[in-house]
């Protein structure tokens, strides 16, 4: 069975809520809906306080290249705008809307029925998905339009769809590949139209054969989707290792995957599409999976975007006591959250509760040279050197070490026997060295 | 809830630790340890508990007094530190020459680089070294293995090792298969479990091979380093025995005597002193090899292992500067 070769760890898999269909969570009173909720520039508010929105109306628009467009996933009043703490931990500029009822745009088709067929055009569709807010649903939050538009004197050859669900815990994805299996097929279709591929590759790892066997067996219906199954590694779900594992190739250093005539997108991310081309509905919900295993009832939920991880919480039995860590995300690449009154975002796969014991980091000792994390670099880094020159602040020699190769999986500090917070220092320089080339090309 | 933790990701964590590598170093030296007790009895035990409690003592009494520090001495270094320098003694050795090879070891070989995976050279081959250079004549005097239970009574005190043997041989004008075809030369299979005269944890390869192979199975040490070394010894020799099997011995008989299997698989591979990526190791094993031959086959010591690992560990940190792994998107490949 296919994997990727270099590097890779095995943390225990921990799906406990894989067996717990979709659920729509009740509305919350107020949602708290953020602007920037993409990677680039924030949207720009299009809409006043005191303004009564429906769901589905812009309320916000993603006007620079790299932006996304926001709409309300509620219906009631603006009751402000204004700096709301969210899942950065910082206070960011958000839209609060006092919710009254649930009245949708009636340009959005709400009926469960399928539509197969897709007339649109590639430009089409692509404005369709921009109009629609849709960004990458795997936790990058790239605007996905962007990612389609492919440059004149690039090639697009296959569509890379990532169902690959690599986190421990999250099982979102997998709930989706389920339940909506059709839809999203539909989905990848109109991404391959968007692109002008005649080829797209369903990489999912083998501990979801039911999702594998569901997706197959619709695939068989559609021309040149291929489901294939992978060998659980983490993290198989980085852009750069599934395409490896997929078709063999591997994206040059510093370069996208454009370059070996790939387009990834998250399989979250086909769905979203589905729906925004076929049934005309922006980006306004999400599933979030909800799990920790001191929670009283594990599960995935459908969740308007805006709504507290508080509401989660508390449909799901409450916060456990002695929580010590609430994590937006899976634990190898989440963020842990400053508080429970965050909102959930387009970009929130899962919120993951651990209990005070799981909540703290090894204690740090020497290192001692044993090399484990150089074995298990996805990217072929030496993350021990990589972090002395950050501590050293020796960023030119960090940069010939190719630092912002580094793709932030955690497998280094996962496997660590002194304990240390490689990633940490890892993180510093990436930024540094960033900073560093921009001021480079500033002179220039 | 009253306070969240908060820290960057990763968030979950693999459960390894220093502990728990170094217990599995001491669990692999087990084998080598009880065969040293069956030939060499309360000597063995008595080198073995001074070697180790004298590292631990030494450790602690630096950390804290010296250097200021929180003492580690339950990390579990030392204690692989007092193991290795014990196998690498005589079973015989006076209780202060242990004790100042234990100070050698722990002081000038581990905390005066700054302690625990700080060090460049392997510490108890420093102390090993000190001590055969210092006290050449106790340092190589050989107890006769003599089994726990055997009935024979022998009178022979010290010996030879095969090593010695073989190079004293030479010296006096016999050929290799002469000095071999002595009846109180030792065969393959007793030099295999390791009754033959030596220190007390070189000799029975058997029991150190096991070892190794426990350590590659829980993943305390690559395959890098033993195939390079064992593949680059056989081909040295083997080449040499094949021109003048004379005056050259053959390449088992270097695998299964001296320290050979001792420093394949618990000295070279040590991974504070080796080196990092995968090439490099492979280089660095195969000079281990090359070095421990020429010290045995034209060196004056009738045993290399330990030189060649140490002048080996001065190169690490040149394979670690110029031994790059293979980075992902280095060779773009079209599949």
């Amino acid at each position: 069975m296919k994997t990727f070769q270099m590097g890779g760890v095995h943390p225990p898999e921990n799906k406990i809520s894989e067996k717990a269909a979709i659920e729509v969570l009740p509305l919350p009173q107020k949602a708290f809906i953020p602007l920037g909720q993409n990677l680039g520039a924030p949207a720009k508010a299009v809409v006043d306080k005191g303004a009564l929105v429906k769901v589905g109306q812009l309320i916000a628009s993603g006007e620079a290249f790299i932006s996304a467009n926001v709409h309300s996933s509620v219906s009631g009043k603006v009751a402000r705008i204004d700096n709301v703490l969210d899942h950065s931990g910082y206070r960011n500029k958000a839209i609060v809307i006092d919710v009254e009822g649930d009245e949708w745009e009636e340009s959005i088709d709400r009926s469960p029925a399928v539509i197969r067929e897709c007339n649109l055009s590639s430009e089409e569709i692509i404005q369709k998905i921009k109009e629609m807010g849709i960004v990458g649903l795997g936790g990058a939050t790239f605007p996905t339009h962007v990612k389609l538009m492919v440059p004149t004197d690039k090639k697009a050859e296959f569509l890379i769809i990532n169902g690959v669900e690599c986190e421990p815990y999250l099982t979102s994805d997998h709930r989706l590949m389920l339940e909506k299996g059709e839809e999203l097929i539909i989905g990848v279709t109109i991404l391959m139209k968007a692109l002008k591929v005649e080829k797209a590759f369903i990489g999912i790892e083998n501990n979801k054969s039911d999702a594998l066997e569901n997706l197959k067996r619709i695939a068989a219906d559609y021309k040149g989707i291929e489901v294939q199954p992978l060998k659980v590694k983490y993290p198989q779900g980085g852009e750069k290792q599934l395409i490896k594992a997929l078709i063999g190739r591997e994206v040059p250093s510093g370069k996208l995957p454009l370059e070996v005539g790939c387009v990834v997108q998250n399989i979250g991310t086909a769905f979203a599409v589905y729906e925004a081309v076929q049934k005309n509905k922006p980006l306004i919900e999400r599933v979030v999976t909800l799990t920790g295993k001191s929670v009283k009832k594990p599960a995935n939920y459908l969740v308007r975007i805006g709504t507290p991880v508080n509401n989660l919480i508390e449909t799901s039995g409450g916060l456990p006591e002695k929580t010590g860590k609430i994590i937006s995300g899976g634990p190898m690449m989440g963020k842990a959250l400053v508080s429970t009154e965050v909102p959930v975002v387009k970009g929130t796969s899962g919120i993951l509760i651990m209990n005070e014991k799981e909540s703290h980091r090894p204690l740090m000792s020497n290192c001692i040279r044993c090399a484990r994390c150089i074995g298990v670099c996805p990217m072929g880094l030496e993350p021990v050197l990589l972090a002395q020159l950050s501590a050293n602040e020796r960023w030119e020699d960090a940069e010939r070490e190719r630092i912002l190769d580094c793709i932030e999986c955690g497998s280094c500090h996962f496997t660590c026997p002194s304990g240390r917070p490689l990633l940490d220092y890892l993180r510093v320089g990436k930024n540094k060295v960033g900073q560093l080339i921009r001021t480079r090309a500033k002179k220039i | 809830m009253d306070t969240l933790t908060i820290s960057g990701s990763p968030h979950v964590f693999g459960g390894q630790s220093v502990k728990k590598i170094m217990y599995g170093v001491v669990i692999a030296m087990i084998p080598a340890m009880l065969v040293s007790l069956y030939f060499f009895g309360f000597g063995a035990l008595r080198v073995i508990l001074v070697s180790v409690v004298s590292c631990l003592i030494f450790e602690y009494l630096i950390q804290k007094h010296l250097m200021k520090l929180e003492p580690t001495i339950n990390d579990g270094s030392a204690v692989v530190t007092g193991i290795l320098l014990a196998f690498n003694l005589p079973s015989n050795l006076p209780v202060w020459i242990i004790l100042v090879g234990a100070l050698v070891a722990i002081g000038i070989g581990k905390m005066s680089f700054g302690g625990l995976g700080k060090n460049p050279f392997n510490p108890a081959l420093v102390g090993r070294v000190f001590l055969l250079i210092s006290f050449p004549v106790q340092m190589t005097s050989w107890p006769v293995p003599k089994p726990v239970f055997s009935s024979a009574l022998t009178d022979a005190v010290t010996g030879p090792t095969p090593l010695g043997l073989i190079k004293d041989g030479l010296k006096l004008g016999k050929t290799v298969p002469e000095i071999m075809s002595d009846p109180t030369f030792p065969d393959y299979i007793q030099t295999l479990i390791g009754n033959h005269g030596g220190s007390l944890g070189e000799m029975s390869a058997i029991a150190l091979i096991l070892g190794g192979i426990y350590m590659l199975i829980r993943k305390i040490i690559t395959w890098e380093i033993p195939v390079a070394y064992i593949g680059s010894v056989v081909i040295f020799t083997g080449i040499f025995w094949l021109i003048d099997p004379t005056y050259y011995a053959d390449p088992l008989f270097h695998l299964l005597t001296g320290g050979m299997m001792l420093g394949v698989f618990f000295m070279a591979t040590d991974m504070v002193s080796s080196p990092m990526s995968r090439t490099g190791q492979l280089i660095y094993g195969v000079g281990c090899g090359v070095l421990t031959i020429l010290i045995r086959i034209w060196g004056a010591y009738p045993e290399g292992v330990s030189f060649a690992i140490l002048i080996m560990n001065a190169f690490v940190p040149l394979l670690n500067k110029y031994i790059k792994p293979k980075r992902f998107g280095e060779v773009v490949k079209h599949g």
